[in-house]
């Protein structure tokens, strides 16, 4: 078995990365159309432009407490609907459809759906809502389902509360599944919640920018809020995950 | 008040595991259950522990406060083994209590590392501390000493000795030594199926 130090996986996804900009500088180039293609120089000029403009902090602190905000309502709502369903079985058969719905229905149906009901400036949350909230069920249902009986036999013998039920048994069980649903809805949030913003261009949203790009065929800019968007997911991903983890390894310390 | 077991059936699915079974339990007194392998011992402990009902039969005088060692140790994990004897006590039970107990029994240096890190022998201990420390009235034992070496196993038998009060406890063994260490009733189930 070969080991790979953690310090030799940075070298080498250093290395990815700088070979991917490299086919897509040569490529950009051999196009020779910055409409179709532009270059990651240009995209990184851009970048920095983009970052002194004014109301570029307005537009990510737009977006950011939106999608974010939907992120958490689904968070809550599905962790709490998951436990009624675990404890009550009707509860999860009444829930079946909606959460089906949710998931099958293509994002762009919902959407415009929503501009008919909201107004576009909240619709990133519901959307970013619609979209986490199957994932947090189902991923929280199904750790809740498969909870250790024989554990739960033992909390009921010496007769513990749910409070202490929760603590000791279905927290540390569920711990998996919920880091799991938040890792992959965290991107799915922000990639529907910005869909739902280009859709609906609320103002002063990164959506809003992304259209005028289209708008302009501003290849440029279109890259630049990208890598934004990029980089505020990552960040929020790392910092929630690096919360949540702190979060359970205080809760089986106390 | 004893507990009477009077003529229960258990099957699971074709399997006939006990066989119009019948037995008392005097109250504060210590019954030891023998037997070989798939004789319903275990299923026995599951039917008077509540988790399962007989097919037939009566059951009466089993107190409400009950506890255990389970045949497996069912430990959270994750916790550290004070978290996890705390889990089964009430308020009344303080930490230093806990650690006192667990160190008695040679847990001293292991308190504070989770559960998952503790050698079999360190968890069965774990297990031993939980029961004795939860308040009840009935004791129920599945093998609690298995896994443990002679010397930990006789300090540990000591330990449950000290501390089983005037509940009542009814104990699943295969080894005569540890009937003769502890004293009390024995009741011995034949092979399959099982009726005394």
């Amino acid at each position: 078995m070969i080991f790979i130090t953690p310090g030799r996986q940075k070298i080498e996804k250093a290395i990815s990365i700088f070979l991917a900009l490299a086919i897509w500088q040569v490529g950009a180039m051999l196009l020779d159309n910055s409409l179709l293609l532009v270059t990651p120089a240009a995209v990184a000029k851009r970048l920095v432009s983009l970052l002194a403009e004014p109301d570029f902090l307005s537009s990510v602190g737009f977006s950011l407490v939106r999608i974010i905000s939907g992120f958490l309502l689904a968070l809550v709502a599905g962790s709490v609907l998951s436990v009624i369903a675990g404890r009550f079985r009707p509860a999860e058969t009444l829930l079946w459809p909606y959460m089906t719905a949710i998931k099958t229905v293509p994002v762009a149906s919902f959407i415009i759906l929503c501009l008919i009901w909201l107004s576009s400036k909240n619709l990133s949350t519901f959307i970013s809502f619609l979209m986490v909230l199957p994932i947090i069920y189902t991923n929280m249902l199904q750790g809740i389902k498969s909870t250790d009986r024989q554990l739960l036999e033992m909390a009921q013998l010496f007769r513990a509360g749910w409070l202490k039920k929760m603590k000791y048994i279905y927290i540390p069980h569920i711990k998996p599944y919920l880091l799991s649903a938040c890792s992959v809805s965290i991107g799915l949030s922000w990639k529907s919640g910005i869909a739902a913003e280009v859709i609906g261009i609320p103002d002063g949203s990164i959506g809003e920018k992304l259209y005028e790009a289209k708008v302009y065929l501003s290849s440029g800019d279109l890259f630049a809020w990208t890598i934004v968007i990029v980089v505020l997911c990552i960040a929020f991903d790392k910092l929630f995950l690096l919360l949540l983890k702190k979060l359970f390894v205080r809760l089986e310390k106390s | 008040m004893d507990i009477v077991v009077s003529e229960i059936t258990k099957r699971f699915g074709s399997n006939l595991v006990l066989d119009r079974f019948s037995a008392t339990f005097p109250k504060s007194e210590l019954t030891f259950l023998m037997g070989p392998s798939g004789c319903g011992k275990t299923t026995l402990l599951n039917i008077l522990m509540g988790f399962i009902s007989p097919d037939e039969g009566t059951i009466s005088g089993v107190p409400e406060l009950k506890s255990a060692v389970f045949q497996e140790d069912r430990l959270c994990e994750s916790f550290n083994a004070v978290s996890n004897v705390r889990l089964a006590c009430d308020r009344k039970v303080d930490k230093n209590t806990i650690i006192s107990h667990l160190e008695r029994i040679g847990l001293k240096g292991s308190l504070s590392k989770p559960v998952s890190e503790l050698s079999g022998g360190m968890k069965r201990r774990v297990a031993i501390v939980r029961a004795m420390l939860a308040e009840s009235d009935i004791l129920f034992l599945d093998e609690p000493f298995k896994g443990l070496d002679d010397e930990t196993k006789k300090t540990t038998i000591q330990y449950v000795k000290d501390n089983m009060g005037k509940r009542t406890v009814i104990m699943v063994t295969h080894d005569m030594d540890e009937v003769k260490a502890l004293g009390g009733r024995l009741i011995t189930m034949s092979g399959k199926p099982a009726s005394l």
